[in-house]
């Protein structure tokens, strides 16, 4: 394993925003994921939750409810509009005003013809659901209150509205209300506080259960509109309910942290008698709980301390494997950060702004495990406001340090920095090519005399740089004519290949020579998580989000014998265990065969040239073979070097002069600024 | 040595009471709990212990109602049998004969006639692997069944028998081990295994300690050593079983137990705290502060009572609305009792360490604890690893009027605290009072403490391992006519550490004991009279013989010599090899006992210190160290002059054995005497047995037969007692007056108005047996009835908390008494 100097950053201040709404699509396995800050995530339930898609958001659009529509998804926001997301581009498609106010909750019914949204004037809208828009069809009857929470029958004939104080539920044919269930104020709290119904679901059965703010989970009777039973939970609010497909589960989170499980389960066994019964309490958050969702194996929740957990349901997994075990999503599966290899510049990405900092410098040789002497401190060097209202999709500064590219949903720009010592200034590049009005990924070539924008249709434009300005050169078309964005691209050290990944698991590579697709990399059932190539042989390196690597050989259009025997020889169980996706690929110059990739946890360097790990050896065997006598510590060694010394990994970079950065973020400085949880007794305290 | 005949050791009086989980009858009536070798009996309305059912010969190890008749107690036994008793009249029924120890008994309503044993998987006592037995109990005439025929249930089950439930309506059957749930259903005759992680992340700490089943619902309930309460259902499929859990007791719960109707769910630890959680709710509510760790709890079928069982050999009864309605305290046995078992010349109850800081006082032959005395008078704090004040040492003189108490702290750390106090008995309170207290009595821990045995001084001699040995006496100030004790004298000899003192039977000599030489004292001049020594070996005990054998000393060293001296030559009379570690002198007899402890078990042999040869011998009494023993004399004498037991007629002996069981001798006329008066004693159903229920309910009984056998009769006897009793008895009680205008009237209705006639009051007062008479003359009665007398008296007796001894005696002479005789007076009257 090499040696390597490490730039250990921490200023880079990256803050995930709270989780605000849940919706799953249960035939895709999709899971659609909202954030506070109005972004929208798409995470892939069958691809160990891999984030594919990520829709910015915008300043001052909070997102209230996600709901599918067959494959559409909508949102709807306090901003009093509906919003339709392109998911191929990813990014807004349009968005109405629903003209009632705010919307608290949008939800369509089974069938796909017709969504409900809850305002605050009262007022139930249904829109129907067109071919290519929504269209405002009536209101159901106006109440007094605002509508929190709605839930249709899976029959689509009835609406249960959640209210202050009450539940409504609608005939959605004649608009009437039919029953109207008062909610118990809680006990605890002030008999003049109102008490919210935060979640309501309707189900097949006639069963409407509510969560409210006084705690409790409560069965209603849709035939008589009456209570059923009444389950106090928690002693703070129930503020999100999902019920599983085939409605014998439903979970309720709690502002207190923690999800309840409730089954439907018979009183006597083998009797059909049956009676919901508060079962198990998965305790996972910190915070409040905004969102739950239970999909076919696994509880999902996600809230205020902005991680999304999802808990597995051992009794519904089949088989236990890597796939049934907790997981905490608490890092985006992308890059935030780029890297001026040449410059020493770090250019971070912030939702709405860009920091570009200068890395210190030490000086002085040491032993390996200690830190050195810091000579020169970082340096911030800008800080780049972005334009308009909307978010940052991706940024990258160029290898040499001089230029400067982001992109939002709606615009590019460019910038040229320059630097002279202590003087920083940047001009806007004005007049870009029309192709580059907005990007999904961006790539600068490693000399940087190229800029790589993919764009719709999985296409990716080639523009050159010098120093008047840019130039349009070509357009590359895969051959597959997929339509999915581009997630991933990455050109060759030598600028001969470019290689783009979307969200269809596609491989493109091209040859930048020729300005043609060159191959196409077979199509493996997980998405890539990172890829880069080899910097002498153009091999590409592939490491999907299964924790599966593959390397292809460029020339020969086929995987390399080393790939094939990884594939034979399977890789190692707790390798595959890992919960967070690798997200970057190096290779140590000084040694071909080593790759370095690293995930949230943990640095790997993997040696090609030593033998794989078997499934019994030891995985983690650093500190083993150093008790070794030398001899014997060839026989235990293995390809896989773990390296844990690091807290959170934001990301790894490599230097021109073959140091390491590494972006760690503490888990610890980010729940010190979130705002502070429910208080709770705790025992002995 | 003398043949053992038919004397063999008994738990009798002072066993625990809290082994097993007690049963409520179905009425909510009677409590019935398992006490040594019997079933105790008690009364849930008063707490009264009313009968036993005796016919085991080892420890009861399961009692369960029959669900085929609510009236009858199945009982299972160490000595291999299950026995059928009707509890109500204390009969014994039947005999299932096993043959093995039996370790627990569970019935089943569904399952009649079949019952489930908790035994040992083979007869080796030596092997810990445990199994569930099914036994059909076979349809015999006899007396006594063999039982043959067995299915195992379940096999490898956990020692305890609360890891094992029968579920509902007896549809499986479900059992813990350990991390191990199993479930075995009867009806498919499959068994599904649930198991919990032995470490989870945070540490938590699931062995399962106790288990129940809701009666109506398919849940189990499971109690864990970490104190959580899991809640299982669907386990009837592997996979999708599914449970709750709740939390609320900090360390292991010991156990749980659902409602009859299964609407709450009880649960109970080392807290004491009852906690009593809302099935199907997140309610709970709790019952506080109830004495030792909660060990079981059972709940009555009607819902009415529950009653807890706790580590300080206690049971509470607890009405529905959480409320203690009564308690039925046992001897209390703590870790270790510091103090001699002692007794109490006055009340003739067992004294010993009870509560922290407490003495106790124990009536052995009611099998009742009296009080507590509080002798620290420090609250106790519940903690480990605290040096807190503990009763170290006790002692009574001759006529019970003077009790001395040592108590200590600090024996672990170098800062020694000693308080010596000496409590006079006050008549009026009839309790122990404080007079004296001395601090820093000694310098370093007392060894040993007594009182002078004679009747006219009082004196008391401590040692102590400063070398020095005291003598306290009672003084007094003479402005303020307050008496106190005060030093009298400090002895020592040649700078060694005295152990042991004892005073001769005439309080005349004090023998001192300095390591391996005896010095004796004449107390009146302080004056050393004599030394003693038999090197080697350090003088372990040593006693005084009682009565004709008073010339002789007895001492046992550490090498195992048991010697005898006689006083008036100074000699040694006679020396034997034996390792004896406790000298017990029969306080009414010349017999001593010594308890000679062998490696693994305890000897016992009783001799007269005029000849070495031992009057009875029992090898191995029980297993492990005999610390203390005292000899409790008798109520009465037992008549039988077999030669073996014959020194068991004046008194009782008592001792303790290394696990802290209670275990005395029994003569087989003992036994039959007892069996007779279980079968003599009938329990009226309507009304509790109280004292009160003694006189006057028979005397209501008694005026209801004339009444029908006698038409002639005129008039109903005692027309205004009956009207006034009816009265009170049955108006609502909004609309009665004050208690104060109805208690002389009703007391005046109790008053037979003196108008019969002298003579034949007299005749009547002849036919009353020499006890009667006796105690005629301590009261004083006039012209009223003899037998309103004893009414008034009955009523009084009540009311007074603490009875003196010469009235407890009466009462229970009363009580004892047949009242037949009153009928005859009645009748004779009319």
């Amino acid at each position: 394993m090499g040696e390597f100097k490490v730039h250990q950053v921490r200023f880079f201040e990256y803050m995930p925003t709270g989780i605000r709404a849940l919706a799953f699509h249960a035939q895709n396995e999709k899971m659609a994921v909202a954030r506070m800050d109005g972004s929208v995530e798409i995470c892939d339930c069958s691809d160990n939750f891999f984030q594919e898609k990520v829709i910015p958001g915008r300043e001052q659009c909070g997102i209230e409810a996600l709901s599918w529509v067959g494959d559409r998804l909508f949102s709807a926001g306090l901003n009093g509009e509906i919003a339709e997301y392109d998911l191929t581009n990813q990014k807004v498609k349009y968005t109405i005003d629903a003209y009632g106010g705010p919307i608290w909750t949008i939800t369509g019914n089974k069938q796909g013809t017709h969504l409900a949204v809850g305002c605050e004037d009262g007022n139930v809208k249904l829109f129907e659901v067109n071919e290519d828009k929504i269209q405002f069809e009536r209101n159901l009857n106006r109440q007094k209150g605002r509508i929190i929470s709605l839930s249709w029958h899976p029959s689509g004939s009835k609406i249960a509205a959640g209210m202050m104080d009450m539940i409504q539920v609608f005939n959605v044919e004649t608009g009437h209300s039919i029953h109207r269930m008062l909610v118990d104020r809680g006990l605890r709290t002030s008999r003049s506080e109102e008490c919210v119904v935060w979640s309501v679901v309707y189900l097949s059965d006639g069963t409407i259960i509510s969560g409210d703010s006084a705690g409790m989970v409560k069965m209603w009777d849709d035939c008589t509109g009456t209570l059923i039973k009444s389950h106090n939970v928690t002693k703070s609010d129930v503020l999100a309910l999902s019920v599983s497909q085939n409605e014998d589960s439903l979970v309720a989170g709690t502002s207190e942290g923690f999800v309840v499980q409730f089954q439907f389960v018979s009183v006597v066994l083998e009797k059909d008698e049956k009676e919901w019964v508060r079962t198990r309490t998965f305790k996972n958050h910190t915070h409040d709980i905004r969102a739950v969702a239970e999909i076919t194996t696994a509880v999902v929740s996600g809230g205020m301390d902005t991680q999304l957990v999802v808990r597995p349901l051992l009794d519904k997994v089949e088989v236990r494997s890597t796939a049934s075990a907790l997981r905490k999503i608490l890092f985006p599966h992308r890059r935030l950060v780029s890297c001026a290899k040449k410059a020493g510049l770090m250019l971070f990405q912030y939702p709405s702004h860009l920091e570009l900092w200068r890395l210190g410098e030490s000086e002085g040789q040491a032993i390996p495990g200690s830190s050195l002497p810091i000579i020169k401190k970082p340096e911030k060097l800008l800080l780049l406001k972005v334009k308009g209202e909307e978010h940052i999709r991706c940024s990258i500064v160029s290898p040499c340090g001089e230029w400067i590219a982001y992109s939002t949903a709606s615009s590019l720009r460019l910038y040229r920095l320059n630097c002279d010592n202590n003087n920083v200034s940047i001009t806007k590049i004005s007049k870009l090519p029309k192709v580059l009005s907005s990007a999904n990924q961006l790539c600068f070539s490693p000399d940087s005399s190229h800029l790589f924008s993919a764009s719709i249709e999985s296409s990716v434009h080639m523009v050159s740089l010098n120093q008047l300005g840019c130039k349009y050169v070509a357009t590359l078309k895969p051959k597959s004519g997929s339509k999915q964005a581009i997630h991933l691209l990455t050109a060759s050290e030598d600028g001969k290949w470019l290689a783009s990944a979307n969200s269809d698991h596609e491989v493109q590579v091209y040859n930048l020579q020729k300005r043609k697709a060159h191959c196409t990399v077979p199509i493996y059932s997980s998405a890539v998580s990172a890829m880069a190539f080899h910097p002498t042989t153009n091999c590409l390196f592939m490491v999907h989000a299964d924790q599966q690597m593959f390397e292809f050989s460029i020339e020969q259009k086929q995987y390399t014998d080393w790939s094939r025997s990884v594939q034979r020889n399977k890789l190692h169980h707790i390798w595959l265990k890992r919960d967070t996706p690798v997200t970057n690929v190096m290779f140590n110059p000084k040694n071909p065969s080593h790759v370095i990739l690293h995930d949230m946890y943990m640095l790997c360097v993997i040696d090609k040239s030593l033998p794989l790990p078997e499934n019994s050896t030891q995985f983690y065997n650093q500190l083993t073979l150093k008790s070794l006598p030398a001899e014997e510590r060839k026989f235990y060694s293995h390809a896989f070097k773990i390296c844990k010394t690091f807290r959170e990994i934001l990301c790894v970079e490599q230097m021109l002069d073959q140091s390491l950065v590494v972006v760690e973020r503490p888990l610890m400085d980010i729940t010190t600024q979130l705002p502070a949880p429910i208080k709770q007794k705790k025992f002995a305290t | 040595m003398v043949e053992k005949i038919d004397i063999r050791v008994v738990r009798c009086g002072g066993s625990k009471i809290n082994l097993r989980a007690p049963i409520i009858s179905y009425d909510s009536r009677f409590i019935l709990c398992t006490s040594g070798d019997l079933v105790k009996v008690y009364s849930t309305s008063t707490e009264e212990w009313i009968h036993t059912l005796q016919g085991h010969t080892n420890q009861i190890t399961g009692i369960a109602l029959n669900p085929a008749n609510h009236l009858q107690v199945y009982s299972c036994s160490a000595d291999g049998t299950v026995k059928l008793w009707d509890f109500i009249d204390g009969i014994l029924i039947k005999t299932f004969v096993f043959g093995y120890p039996l370790f627990s008994l569970f019935v089943s309503q569904k399952h009649e006639g079949v019952i489930f044993l908790h035994c040992p998987v083979s007869t080796k006592s030596e092997d810990e692997a445990f199994q569930l037995v099914a036994v059909h109990l076979p349809k015999s005439a006899e007396q006594e069944v063999e039982v043959k025929e067995l299915t195992a249930v379940l096999g490898d089950i956990s020692p305890n028998p609360s890891c094992t439930a029968v579920g509902r309506e007896g549809e499986y059957i479900a059992s813990a081990k350990h991390l191990k749930l199993h479930v075995y259903f009867f009806r498919k005759q499959r068994t599904f295994s649930f198991s919990l992680n032995a470490t989870d992340k945070k540490g938590a700490r699931n062995a399962f300690t106790c288990i129940a089943c809701h009666p109506k619902e398919d849940c189990i309930g499971t109690g864990h050593e970490d104190g959580k309460i899991r809640l299982w259902r669907n386990f009837n499929n592997k996979k999708e079983y599914t449970h709750s859990t709740m939390h609320w007791h900090h360390n292991a719960v010991n156990t749980l137990c659902f409602t009859s109707e299964g609407t709450n769910l009880l649960s109970g630890g080392i807290e004491s705290v009852l906690v009593q959680w809302h099935y199907g709710g997140e309610k709970k509510e709790f019952l506080p502060r109830l004495g030792g760790s909660i060990l079981h709890i059972s709940a009555s079928s009607n819902g009415q009572l529950f009653c807890t069982s706790h580590s300080d050999n206690k049971i509470t009864v607890i009405e529905s609305s959480l409320k203690v309605s009564g308690v039925i305290q046992g001897l209390v046995k703590g870790e270790e009792v510091l103090t001699d078992l002692m007794i109490d010349p006055r009340s003739k109850s067992l004294v010993l360490n009870g509560k922290p800081g407490h003495l106790q006082f124990y009536s052995l032959l009611r099998d009742k604890h009296l009080y507590n005395l509080d002798i620290v008078q420090q609250e106790y704090i519940y903690e480990a690893g605290l040096d807190q004040f503990e009763v170290v040492k006790a002692a009574f003189d001759v006529k019970g009027s003077w009790l001395a108490t040592v108590e200590q702290r600090g024996q672990k750390s170098s800062d020694l605290e000693i308080f010596l106090k000496l409590w006079a008995f006050d008549e009026q309170t009839q309790s122990f009072v404080l007079n004296t207290s001395i601090a820093a009595a000694h310098e370093d821990q007392i060894m040993s403490m007594c009182f002078s045995s004679s009747e006219e001084t009082t004196m008391l001699v401590t040692t102590a391992k400063d070398c020095q040995f005291k003598a306290w006496v009672q003084g007094s100030e003479a402005d303020t006519q307050q008496s106190f004790w005060s030093c009298d004298f400090v002895g020592s000899y040649h700078n060694l550490t005295p152990t042991n003192c004892s005073f001769s039977a005439d309080g005349s000599l004090l023998a001192v004991s300095f390591q391996e030489v005896i010095t004796v004292w004449s107390p009146e001049t302080w004056e050393l009279l004599s030394t003693l020594c038999q090197p080697p070996g350090e003088i372990r005990d040593l006693c005084f013989g009682r009565l004709s054998c008073s010339k002789y000393l007895l001492g046992t060293t550490t090498k195992n010599l048991l010697c005898c001296w006689n006083l008036l030559t100074c000699a040694l009379e006679w020396c034997t090899s034996l390792d004896v570690w406790t000298l017990l002198p029969d306080p009414l007899s010349e017999n001593v006992a010594a308890f000679s402890y062998q490696p693994t078990h305890t000897d016992l042999f009783v001799f007269r210190p005029s000849e070495p040869r031992p009057l009875f011998a029992h090898k191995s009494v029980c297993s492990g160290k005999v610390h203390r023993a005292v000899f409790v004399p008798r109520e009465e004498l037992l008549a039988r002059c077999d030669e073996g037991s014959q020194w068991l007629n004046r008194s009782q002996l008592y001792f303790l054995s290394q696990d802290m069981d209670l275990l005395t001798f029994s003569t087989a006329t003992e036994d039959d005497r007892m069996l007779a008066a279980s079968k003599r004693l009938v329990v009226d159903d309507s009304v509790a047995v109280t004292p009160f229920y003694l006189l006057l309910g028979k005397h209501r009984q008694q005026q209801e037969k004339p009444n029908t056998s006698n038409p002639v009769t005129d008039k109903p006897q005692l027309p205004q007692g009956s009207v006034a009793i009816k009265e009170l008895l049955h108006t609502a009680a909004h609309v009665l007056p004050a208690a104060s205008v109805l208690c002389s009237l009703f007391v005046s209705s109790l008053l037979i108005s003196n108008t019969g006639v002298r003579e034949e009051m007299d005749s009547s007062e002849q036919e009353m047996d020499s006890e009667k008479e006796e105690e005629d003359s301590e009261e004083e009665i006039e012209a009223c009835d003899s037998q309103q007398e004893l009414r008034a008296q009955g009523s009084v007796d009540e009311v007074t908390p603490k009875l003196s001894k010469a009235q407890e005696k009466e009462l229970r002479k009363i009580r004892k008494t047949d009242f037949s005789w009153m009928t005859g007076l009645i009748d004779s009257k009319s």
